[in-house]
């Protein structure tokens, strides 16, 4: 029987609604995991390699055991269970025994009465080292003479995709080579949290994370302990982009706590923090692409490498992705795609926005303007002429069954107007304004455009699913429904989408939230912009569960008085209404409460064979951009204007949520193009801090136009598509695109410099032999 | 060392090292976590506090500097469920991700309008060029600022 509800919810889906945190955020009251306190507890802090490649030849903590106020210092032999961890491959030391792969690696961890303290005992940490060199370069790490950072080569992951005939014939071929600099997700909140030893011999850790029961499976075998002795709370996230899908202090602060019977509170400072988490991988793409003269492509050659580190973290999936996306958007009938991540004592790399998209997408848009240059074509019209489609097929035999409205995308970013210029300028406004340097001589502009896709949801076979458990009870001011789902708030605004879901499918106004921990069962990681969809999904599903047993119950109170109910039953304003017409509120139907757990599955996929054919994606999302740049000639400093964007959303259910993903995204995205990179010399990260690690400030942003393409994805709730990356994985193209227009050169490497634009430095070269 | 402060109207007293800053003394010693420790080097305005009356970063004051002083912080401006206008415009025109840079930004807002009720896009940018946002590319930051000033006008 098929129930109906109100189209219209206040706080529904699609609502223009104020996010759920919002009010203890502006107030300063949101606890995020360095604000936590306890009574008795410590402070831990972690004792780090200055080298990226040693041996340890001994560790002498006497002196640091003897500090007043240090109640543990512990090493690698401390560690009470498995020695190793790791998200995709358990590769990385909790603390490091004997070899160090890279600088800031953890050695030791203490805890003493307050931070000052905690400090200078680690300062008395006394390690010896016997310096190893360091393999510092991603291609010479795959020489044979390099030394083997790991058991198992230094190949993190090699792929390659072989579609239709990749030695095909093309009358017209471009090629380039492009490199991207290594980012940092530079979440402003640090990674902290703390851990509480309990009465059963377990412990309770409360952390800013971005899935806490990954963390949770990583985490409990390293502690000897089983998993429902390991209980995770999410503390409040101050953003992170990819930055916190690795474990960091967790199993650190859970041993200190263990080992001292105290609470433990570790936060780490910026220094640390750029060597407490993972980064963007920096990539070398070497690409060349086939056409015909009329302009339809005919094949792509790409060969990829990206730098993992030290260890793998999560690069071979963002290998994976690059490898798969790198034939852009667009129809290609033969390719081969080659792709390699690698071990290097580089800071490891992971998780960031975008996730091996945002490397591939520059590469494949700076190809696509050589080639409509090639071909003397307009360059959104290359793009028009070849972009993928429902039913397309991708380089790995995948076919697109959902939407893909890429030239619709591609129509409506063309058609916003451009922002009107004004004679009368501030000095601000020009580029380096704020440095006071120009009064608006020798400037050039430049429009530079990317269109760019990334898969929703984890793909190659996993069943990244997520639960949800929904009760409905009924309170003297009226029902109210509370939501437990295990998924990560870090700022994006899940928790806000949940509540809409369950206040569309329940009719209801009054809508809570259980804090998120383990003691419901998994949402999977916020990332790869899969939440709305899963945890998005599996709030649908626990809701209309919750809504069936209501109904059952209706039905059975009126077979009492003789009613048979077989019209279509909804709720409207908390109550229950058939065919149109009020029942009672459903109070009346809650003397004991309804609680339902449901667990959403995306549709299965496959994992690549070797020739990298599978159906391998759950779906995609698409986004195009065009970024109006203006370069200050003699100077190479750039200002970006405007960009504008057109992104396939399939429905925004929090739509001032995902312009703000827009603009967010956009924004790392700039920084990824024109300033920021972690420096770095013989594998030592040489701008450790906000003053050297160059973020966008609100000097920096442009205005921007976005408009939203909703057209619904068949088989996902309300045909909502994730939103969070898409921004990301255009704009650095875009901004860079809109550069090579202002300045005529060749630009392929990002983030792009001011020596780069004034002409001091010439393009990189490819260091493939 | 004893520091001695007025902090939110009321007198206060802390025990610190030497070395502490006035953001420790306020997030560790009073329980105000509000102010944020985002970079600790006066780099990213996440623990702006009005010093008399005067914007600062508080991890660049030291704690001893702040004795005698009187402090105003984030938390010092809702009364009760009353938001202040500015926290309003923020939580209306979708200025607040993570939030981690929220208060900071607030501060610097209210400061901002305590001497300019109708800032430009200019004014505004400069105004808040040392407050960094990871997660809004300050567009709604932008429109909140206008929003709050149109209210306090």
């Amino acid at each position: 029987m098929s129930t109906k509800i109100r189209e219209h919810i206040r706080g529904g889906v699609g609502e223009h609604v104020r996010r759920v945190d919002g009010i203890p955020k502006v107030k300063g009251q949101f606890l995020y995991g360095s604000d936590l306190w306890a009574e008795d507890m410590l402070w831990g802090y972690t004792v780090r390699s200055p080298h990226p490649h040693a041996r340890i030849a001994r560790v002498d903590i006497s002196q640091a055991v003897a500090s007043p106020g240090v109640q543990a210092v512990l090493l690698a032999a401390d560690v009470p269970g498995t020695s190793v961890y790791g998200l995709e491959i358990p590769d990385q030391p909790v603390l490091v025994s004997d070899r160090v792969r890279y600088q800031g690696e953890p050695v030791a961890i203490l805890a003493a009465t307050d931070l000052e303290t905690a400090r200078r005992a680690a300062e008395r940490v006394s390690v010896t080292y016997e310096v190893l060199p360091t393999v510092a370069d991603m291609e010479a790490a795959l020489r044979e003479d390099a030394p083997a950072l790991h058991e198992r080569g230094n190949t993190v992951k090699a792929i390659r995709i072989i579609h239709g005939d990749p030695e095909t014939r093309a009358e017209v071929w471009v090629e380039g080579y492009y490199e991207t600099g290594m980012q940092d997700q530079a979440m402003l909140g640090p990674e902290s949290g703390m851990a509480v030893p309990a009465e059963d011999g377990g412990v309770d850790i409360y952390v800013a994370t971005q899935w806490l029961h990954v963390d949770q499976d990583q985490i409990s075998p390293c502690l000897g302990l089983p998993k429902d002795k390991v209980r995770l709370h999410l503390a409040g996230v101050g953003g992170a982009f990819g930055g916190r899908e690795d474990v960091s202090m967790q199993i650190h602060a859970a041993m200190l706590a263990l080992r001292t019977r105290r609470p433990v509170k570790m936060v780490y400072s910026r220094e640390e923090s750029f060597v407490g988490h993972v980064h963007r991988h920096p990539s070398r793409i070497w690409m060349r692409t086939g056409a015909t003269r009329d302009g339809d492509l005919v094949a792509v050659q790409a060969r990829i490498f990206i730098d993992g580190g030290a260890y793998a973290s999560s690069s071979p999936a963002v290998i994976t992705n690059a490898t798969t996306f790198a034939a852009g958007p667009y129809e290609v009938p033969n390719a081969l795609l080659q792709g390699t991540a690698v071990y290097t004592n580089n800071p490891p790399c992971g998780a960031m926005r975008g996730f091996g998209a945002v490397q591939a997408c520059f590469a494949y848009e700076a190809q696509m303007d050589k080639l409509a240059d090639a071909l003397k074509m307009d360059r959104a019209e290359l793009r028009l002429r070849n972009a993928l489609r429902t039913g397309s097929v991708l380089p790995t035999g995948q076919v697109i069954h959902g939407t893909a409205p890429v030239r619709e995308l591609i129509r409506r970013c063309v058609d916003l107007p451009l922002p009107e210029t004004s004679d009368e300028r501030d000095p601000l406004t020009y580029p380096g304004g704020a440095g006071n340097v120009s009064r608006g001589e020798g400037l050039r502009r430049g429009v530079g455009f990317a269109v760019g896709y990334k898969n929703i949801g984890y793909s190659g076979g996993f069943d990244d699913s997520a639960e949800c458990r929904v009760k409905l009870f009924a309170t003297p001011s009226g029902p109210i429904a509370e939501v437990h789902s295990a998924a990560a708030e870090v700022g994006q605004g899940v928790h806000t989408v949940i509540l809409q879901i369950a206040r569309q499918e329940l009719g209801i106004d009054h809508v809570v939230l259980h804090p998120a921990d383990t003691m419901v069962g998994s949402a999977g990681s916020t990332s790869a912009s899969r939440q709305t969809m899963m945890a998005g999904g599996a709030t649908q599903l626990a809701c209309r569960a919750v809504r069936d047993q209501l109904f059952e119950r209706v039905r059975r109170w009126a077979l009492t008085r003789g009613v048979a109910l077989d019209r279509d039953l909804g709720i409207e304003d908390s109550h229950v209404v058939a065919g149109g017409r009020r029942l009672a509120p459903i109070v009346d139907f809650l003397d004991t409460a309804i609680a339902q757990t449901r667990v959403y599955h995306h549709r299965k996929t496959t994992a690549m064979d070797e020739r990298g054919q599978g159906d391998v994606h759950v779906l995609f999302a698409f986004a195009a951009q065009r970024v109006l740049v203006e370069v200050d000639e003699d100077l190479g400093l750039v200002r970006v204007i405007h960009v504008a964007t057109a992104q396939d959303v399939g429905k925004a259910i929090y739509p001032q949520g995902v312009y703000g993903q827009i603009e967010g995204g956009t924004t790392q995205g700039i920084g990824l193009a024109v300033m920021e990179e972690i420096q770095l010399r013989d594998g030592r990260i040489l701008n450790p801090s906000f003053t050297d690690y160059l973020l966008p400030t609100i000097l920096d942003i442009p205005t921007f136009s976005s408009t939203l393409v909703e057209e619904p994805e068949p088989g996902v709730p309300f045909g909502a598509k994730g939103v969070g990356e898409l921004s990301t994985v255009v704009s650095t193209a875009a901004v860079v695109a809109a550069l090579r227009d202002a300045t005529g050169r060749e630009l392929n490497r990002a983030p792009v410099r001011p020596d780069d634009l004034i002409g001091l430095t010439p393009p990189v070269r490819p260091r493939s032999a | 060392m004893l520091v001695r402060l007025k902090v939110n109207g009321d007198w206060r007293e802390a025990e610190v090292w030497p070395g502490a800053s006035l953001l420790a003394l306020l997030r560790e010693q009073l329980g105000l976590v509000g102010s944020k420790n985002a970079c600790e080097q006066g780099e990213c305005g996440s623990c702006s506090v009005w010093m008399d009356d005067e914007l600062v970063c508080a991890c660049l004051v030291l704690a001893g500097q702040a004795e005698g002083r009187e402090i105003r912080t984030v938390e010092s401006l809702a009364s009760g469920d009353t938001l202040h206008p500015v926290q309003q415009a923020f939580l209306e025109s979708g200025a607040v991700q993570c939030g981690f840079c929220t208060p900071g930004l607030i501060v610097a807002v209210a400061d901002l309008l305590e001497t300019d009720l109708a800032p430009s896009d200019i004014t505004i940018r400069e105004a808040l060029a040392g407050n960094i946002c990871r997660c809004t590319g300050y567009a709604k930051i932008i429109d909140a600022v206008h929003a709050a000033a149109e209210k306090m006008r």
